[in-house]
């Protein structure tokens, strides 16, 4: 089976989710990648060097520059006709094109899959991460979009991938990019985190939050995350926020600091290798899936514990 | 404009779901049900926009069962002014590629500039349908919109994205799908409530549309996630460095 996986980078590097995804690919069969955008070359070259790719089928245009679906699917959906599987990370840029991508080839999508059973079977989480679905397709092609945390990222070095240009689509004109606001961060990227401090609504503001959260992490060099009640009380950005409707992440040691445990929190942490929770109420839920509990005030607890690392 | 709003019925968000111990699926019999969160911010911004003056008619449409009325009505009563829709039978899960394919073809009999999804439903986890609308009416989609403003023909779109935030411009007609940020949904009052059990609600089928919901998928199981063993309470800050120590964290 012949895959075509989508990479996401910024033109010059390709990001983390990518390898993931091709990890994935490489299980159902031939990998060839899709760098599409404008001036990526560098981001082309990089990406022939993962380990175990065949062709990276270049799409350099300004109307790919930001990835509009409107403009990048119908690109995606031509190259599928030499292709059996578009291989897509979970982001939000891989969540935007590969549903247009399938209904363009009339196929259903496979979303956010956690592992590959069979050629066409695979598992993936519903109702929140609270039940686990193995599922079979019976379309021509298939269109999946990966889980990063559960697949191992491929080594980004050893591949020689053969470089190969794609000529463009015409721009769609039925939308443009506006601008973005991206927000600039020295901490580790929350998806690729080792370790993470999560802060939720007992936090109070967001300079208690940044007080008290923030020279924890920057002890264990751990990325920072937050629940939704934390975000919709606006201690922090919604790029920061874990859970079923923010990001999925499994870093190797999560840290949650008063945040009580819900349901759609849980869906985004809870495969986390070690899961640690300081709370001060023993009944909260974190601590049915916590491997540590520490019932404490955190205004007390988290200072003494970053006094003490 | 008219606005189509799709809704859809599923599962409480405060319930935690069972797995059938055939492994057939999640048990849903006496389960409370409602709409799903994220049509909710979808019916809401369609009505904030008619507030504004943009939208002067809301369509809500939801592709289900026939208790799936109930979730119209809802939507009747925050402020849509008419429903469709389309049943199928107890028990029928409709694919979201089916569902697109079902709203393309009450999109093209009403004629909407602005189609309005959640960004995903919370039983199925898909995040899939609105992109498929979009992509099966060759229209633009505004993804996870954290704020719509219709300006003239076009309607711009801040999305959140993995790093932060995006904004876009689309030619109407566009789909637009939900984020949790977009809004805050109001709570229909009970003189709302009993106004829209006379609101009109009409109900199709998928053949309406020629549309077939036989599953491109099938499921072979469905089982519980993996149990996390259960963890231990350490007394104070001191026995969790010591064991953050342990574990090479610090």
């Amino acid at each position: 089976m012949k895959t075509l996986v989508w990479v996401e980078h910024d033109n010059t590097a390709v990001k983390d989710a990518t390898l993931s995804a091709v990890t994935a690919a490489s299980q159902l069969g031939e990998v060839h990648l899709l760098v599409a955008g404008s001036g990526c070359a560098a981001a082309a070259a990089e990406a022939a060097k993962i380990a175990g790719v065949g062709k990276v089928h270049v799409a350099e245009d300004a109307a790919y520059a930001n990835a509009l679906a409107e403009n990048v699917a119908p690109l995606v959906a031509g190259l599928m006709a030499d292709h059996d599987a578009f291989v897509v990370p979970a982001t939000t840029t891989g969540k935007n094109i590969a549903p247009r991508v399938a209904a363009l080839l009339d196929v259903m999508q496979i979303s956010d899959i956690l592992s590959v059973e069979g050629p066409k079977t695979f598992t993936r989480p519903i109702y929140a991460g609270n039940a686990i679905a193995t599922v079979e397709s019976s379309d021509a092609k298939l269109v999946i979009t990966v889980r990063g945390t559960a697949f191992a990222k491929t080594d980004a070095t050893g591949g020689s991938g053969t470089v190969e240009a794609v000529a463009a689509g015409a721009d769609s004109g039925l939308s443009s990019f506006v601008g973005s606001e991206v927000a600039k961060s020295e901490r580790p990227e929350l998806t690729s985190a080792k370790i993470i401090v999560s802060g939720g609504r007992a936090l109070k503001d967001s300079d208690t939050f940044k007080a008290v959260i923030f020279p924890l992490a920057d002890k264990l060099n751990a990325g920072v995350g937050a629940s939704r009640a934390a975000v919709d009380a606006g201690y922090v950005p919604n790029d920061f926020q874990v859970g079923q409707t923010g990001k999925i992440v499994a870093p190797e040691v999560y840290i949650a600091v008063g945040i009580s445990g819900a349901i759609q929190h849980l869906a985004g942490m809870k495969d986390s290798k070690t899961i640690i929770a300081i709370n001060k109420d023993e009944d909260a839920p974190i601590f049915q899936v916590a491997d540590l509990g520490l019932v404490a005030d955190l205004f007390t607890a988290v200072p003494e514990l970053t006094g003490k690392l | 404009m008219k606005a189509l709003v799709c809704v859809k019925r599923v599962i409480d968000y405060n319930v935690k779901p069972r797995v059938k111990s055939d492994g057939t699926g999640v048990d849903l019999a006496n389960v409370k049900m409602s709409m799903n969160p994220f049509d909710e911010i979808a019916v809401e911004e369609a009505i904030r926009l008619k507030e504004k003056g943009v939208v002067t008619e809301i369509i809500a449409v939801s592709v289900g069962p026939a208790k799936a009325q109930e979730t119209l009505r809802t939507a009747l009563a925050m402020g849509a002014d008419r429903a469709v829709l389309v049943q199928v039978d107890d028990g029928v899960e409709v694919e979201p590629l089916a569902v697109a394919k079902i709203v393309k073809g009450v999109a093209d009999e009403e004629g909407p500039s602005l189609i309005i999804t959640g960004k995903q439903a919370i039983d199925d986890d898909s995040n899939q349908v609105g992109q498929m609308v979009a992509a099966l009416l060759g229209r633009p989609q505004g993804t996870f919109a954290n704020e719509i403003t219709v300006e003239g023909d076009s309607v711009v779109v801040k999305r959140e994205i993995d790093g932060g935030l995006e904004t876009v411009k689309l030619a109407l007609p566009a789909v637009v799908t939900t984020d949790l940020r977009l809004n805050e949904p109001r709570y229909a009052s009970l003189p709302n409530i009993m106004k829209a059990k006379s609101k009109p609600l009409v109900t199709k089928s998928p053949a309406d549309y020629g549309v077939d919901v036989a599953p491109r998928l099938k499921t072979l199981k469905v089982s519980e996630p993996p149990v996390r063993s259960a963890g231990i309470k350490v007394a104070d800050v001191d026995a969790l460095v010591a064991k953050l120590k342990e574990m090479g964290v610090a």
